[in-house]
């Protein structure tokens, strides 16, 4: 290659686009070094281990800062978020892809685009006039009342029937990240070669039978890459969450009650922190958030770029 | 099983559905005129709009544009045009890892790197954390339009004995040039409905602000304070606003499309 770019000017434009491209590696090496900076006050404090264990979060009286309740919120939310968004999304993928008829198929492939456009805020905006108080009356105040009376022990677990809590910003969660599955599997259902659905067919198996014998297997690696992508979407999801869940780090969360998330908590507490060690302990949120949502998308790229490999080696 | 998938299609497209109906019922309903001519008012006067959430969306994402456009456009001509520059695995992970990165931190990167160092909030450091976060999408979406140029049109100026410079600046570029204005585009319509990372970067002004070093609102900010405010007649505007702002980026979107309609 050296060969190829020995031009004076190729040189230079080479190294050029090189300078800025390095932006980008600026940018994620600049974001872990600040955000460590920014929370090294409360991580040199409580240690790294007791910061983010720690299951006391008081700015006011104690000063006393612990991540917990937020990881502990933000894995529940988000893994339930994907449990819930999974199947239907895959159903989505599965329908555009072999079921639809090409009209239907754009118009699912449209709304796909158009759900990853709807602002964050517009979800929570829903969610906070409508979906929240119509979970309330419709269905938790009802199962409360059912469980009062028939099954007491259910009562802790199923917490306050205030409507903004666990239950509403998973709900609205779920359906947030859907596209983000679904575009990856239907893209990956959409790479699996020809010959392979007809060698299924040839055989006598029926649509579904292809499916599942033939197309799934194929496309496994890009839907289980969907997933690794909505998650790392719902980890970081801020602004919906925010707007619905309650904004409660009391421990234990229960289904209806209110919880919080580690973006839900700088979201909201950030403009009224006064006090360094409480502004060092939400930047320190921000850099344990860094890394989980740098675990995930690196989980989420490490199987795209084998199923990539697989791929093209069946080709 | 084909009754199990649409049911499972339908369930996927539901509180999309729901949340757009109620959107354009509800902010239909509050939108005139006054919403893009006046600034809002104080609770409890009615009336007033939201220009200067309006024109600051415009102003903040467009700055953030700006700052984005040379840093996406060339990692996304380097992943593209020199596939074995030893550079670019690293370079395609992190575009992909940033691209998922919570976008609340990009706006508390740009806190610690310009707001906290100027003293104060501004619409310059909420340009900075959309320009952050519009970086790497403009890096892969370049990277994947400029690898549709069909191989041809290069050889054919490396024949004529282009060095490659030319060949990417005067030929390959131009060729690609609809789908690069959609990739910047979307980029444009992504960070616009964001309000996470202005939360403590642009922050939000009541009044219209034209200089990008003081606090300045946008669109997805006003719609999160009105949210949360007790106003019925905020909550009203809220919901205009989630319309202007949905229409915004569904616009830019179909101008996206419509760029792109023509292949190479």
């Amino acid at each position: 290659m050296k060969r190829l770019y020995t031009h004076f000017g190729d040189r230079i434009f080479a190294w050029a686009l090189l300078l800025l491209a390095l932006g980008v590696v600026a940018l994620a090496v600049l974001m872990a070094y600040e955000l460590y900076q920014g929370g090294s006050l409360a991580l040199k404090r409580f240690g790294l281990l007791g910061f983010a264990l720690g299951r006391e979060w008081d700015p006011v009286i104690q000063k006393s800062f612990g991540a917990w309740p937020y990881i502990l919120g933000t894995v529940i939310v988000s893994l339930s978020a994907l449990l819930l968004s999974f199947f239907p999304a895959l159903a989505a993928a599965i329908f555009a892809a072999e079921y639809a008829p090409r009209w239907l198929a754009q118009v699912i492939n449209f709304l796909l685009d158009l759900m990853a456009a709807v602002p964050s805020v517009v979800y929570g905006l829903w969610g906070i006039f409508v979906l929240a108080p119509w979970i309330r009356d419709q269905v938790q105040l009802p199962l409360y009342m059912w469980a009062a009376e028939h099954a007491p022990w259910l009562v802790p677990i199923l917490g306050v029937p205030t409507g903004y809590g666990l239950m509403t910003a998973v709900l609205i969660l779920a359906s947030m990240i859907v596209p983000y599955t679904a575009a990856l599997a239907r893209d990956a259902i959409a790479l699996v070669p020809k010959e392979h659905r007809e060698a299924a067919y040839a055989l006598g198996a029926t649509r579904w039978e292809v499916m599942r014998m033939a197309i799934l297997p194929l496309a496994q690696g890009g839907i289980i890459a969907g997933a690794f992508l909505a998650l790392a979407r719902a980890v970081g999801e801020t602004m919906a969450v925010t707007m619905v869940i309650g904004n409660s780090h009391k421990l234990p969360y229960t289904l209806f009650g209110g919880a919080a998330t580690m973006p839900s908590v700088i979201a909201n507490e950030f403009t009224e922190a006064v006090e360094d060690l409480h502004l060092s302990a939400l930047i320190a949120v921000g850099f344990l958030l860094f890394w989980v949502s740098m675990a995930v998308n690196f989980a989420a790229a490490y199987v795209l770029r084998r199923q990539e490999r697989l791929v093209k080696g069946v080709l | 099983m084909m009754a199990l998938v649409g049911l499972g299609t339908g369930l996927a497209f539901l509180i999309l559905l729901l949340v757009l109906a109620y959107a354009l019922s509800q902010g239909a309903g509050a939108l005139n005129l006054d919403f893009f001519l006046k600034d809002m008012r104080p609770p409890g006067e009615t009336g007033g709009g939201l220009r200067q959430a309006i024109v600051g969306t415009l102003i903040v994402d467009g700055l953030g544009l700006l700052i984005a456009l040379p840093f996406g456009l060339a990692a996304g001509i380097l992943l593209a045009e020199y596939p074995d520059h030893p550079v670019n695995p690293y370079l395609r992970l992190l575009s992909d890892t940033l691209n998922g990165m919570p976008a609340i931190l990009f706006g508390l990167l740009a806190f610690i790197l310009i707001v906290k160092p100027m003293g104060g909030f501004s619409g310059l450091s909420g340009a900075f954390a959309l320009g952050f976060l519009m970086i790497p999408i403009l890096a892969r979406s370049t990277e994947g339009v400029l690898s549709l140029v069909p191989k041809e049109i290069r050889e054919a100026g490396l024949a004529l004995g282009l060095p490659r410079w030319r060949v990417i600046l005067s030929l390959v570029l131009p060729t690609a040039r609809a789908g690069l204005i959609t990739g910047i585009l979307l980029a444009f319509a992504r960070a616009a409905g964001e309000a996470a990372p202005l939360l403590f970067t642009a922050f939000g002004s009541p009044l219209l602000e034209l200089n990008p070093l003081k606090p300045m609102d946008t669109l997805p900010l006003r719609l999160f304070a009105f949210a949360i405010s007790p106003y019925e007649d905020w909550h009203r505007q809220a919901w205009a606003a989630g319309l202007v702002l949905f229409g915004l980026i569904t616009l830019t979107s179909l101008l996206a499309r419509w760029a792109s309609r023509r292949r190479f």
